[in-house]
């Protein structure tokens, strides 16, 4: 019952009318999801000035990619891709948040802060 | 049973309204993420925000992904990021920690982004498709083993040289802080 529910395509959202309706949840959805993130990720990125915060906004960003992957494997696809996908993401994302927080950790010991309109060369 | 019609509409109606509490979840505590002054607020906020991801992969059939999310995200990143920001962070000024530059421009520039990409990917006709709900860490495991097995490796690679690389970034400022203080007496070894 719960996999025919899930799996069915959206009632009110046939081949005729594209614009989703609100109440049955589909891939749209999950797209404007994704999409409310992925902007929020972007303004954190550009206008932040803490290089801790800017890190999260990346998060942030990845966050949106993934969850997209993985909507598009359960309405688009139907295989398992798309989650394998964002499975490398995560992996990637933890690569790149491990790097990232240990040259900050170097930036605040020569800088004292994390500023980054302040830590404007290369070395001290 | 009762009438089958009544059953699936409530069915139905469950499934919106767990979709919107993890929407809101998730949308509210990004707004924290992004607009928030106090740093710590969010780096907490950002835990709302993995933790409402993970719940949108669950209800999207995705299990194993999920609780990757889970453990890898929320008890890893989170935590390296938690620890950064209080090693990092000057105590004196907590309240001014994490200041934005120009937010008056950069708003109006997000909605608009947002307006497009929702005007693309709504209107959009997308290929149908319905994948059946069940486990998926059998079928996922054998997809990293046979058609992506070479990225898989390559996963691992890159996994030791950012732990390697981490660590000697980290290490390097270590010791130029050891030799910086002179009453250390392991620095002159």
């Amino acid at each position: 019952m719960t996999a025919l529910i899930l799996g069915a395509p959206a009632p009110g959202s046939g081949a005729a009318s594209l614009l989703p309706s609100l109440a049955a949840i589909g891939l749209h959805h999950y797209l404007a999801v994704a999409a409310i993130l992925f902007v929020l990720g972007l303004l954190t990125v550009a206008t932040r000035r803490n290089a801790v915060a800017i890190l999260m906004g990346v998060e942030l960003i990845l966050n949106a990619a993934s969850l997209n992957f993985v909507a598009f494997s359960k309405y688009a696809h139907g295989g398992v891709s798309g989650q394998v996908f964002s499975i490398f993401i995560i992996l990637l994302a933890a690569a790149e948040a491990c790097v990232a927080l240990a040259i900050v950790l170097a930036i605040f010991r020569s800088f004292k802060n994390v500023d980054v309109l302040k830590t404007t060369t290369l070395r001290q | 049973m009762g009438n089958p019609e009544l059953q699936f509409l409530s069915h139905v109606s469950a499934t919106t309204v767990v979709f919107y509490v993890l929407a809101a979840l998730t949308v509210v505590t990004a707004l924290g993420v992004a607009l928030s002054r106090n740093i710590l607020h969010s780096a907490f906020s950002l835990l709302g925000t993995l933790a409402g991801v993970a719940g949108l992969y669950f209800m999207l059939g995705a299990d194993f992904v999920g609780v990757v999310q889970l453990i890898v995200y929320v008890g890893g990143i989170l935590v390296l990021i938690l620890f950064a920001v209080l090693l990092t962070r000057e105590i004196t000024d907590i309240r001014i920690s994490n200041l934005s530059v120009s937010l008056l421009a950069g708003l109006p520039a997000a909605l608009l982004t947002l307006a497009l990409i929702l005007q693309v990917g709504l209107r959009a006709p997308f290929p149908r498709a319905t994948a059946a709900v069940a486990p998926t860490v059998h079928r996922i495991g054998d997809a990293l083993l046979r058609d992506y097995l070479l990225p898989f490796e390559i996963a691992s690679v890159v996994l030791l040289v950012a732990l390697v690389g981490a660590m000697v970034i980290a290490r390097r400022a270590v010791k130029e802080e050891a030799a910086a203080s002179p009453e250390n007496p392991e620095a002159t070894k």
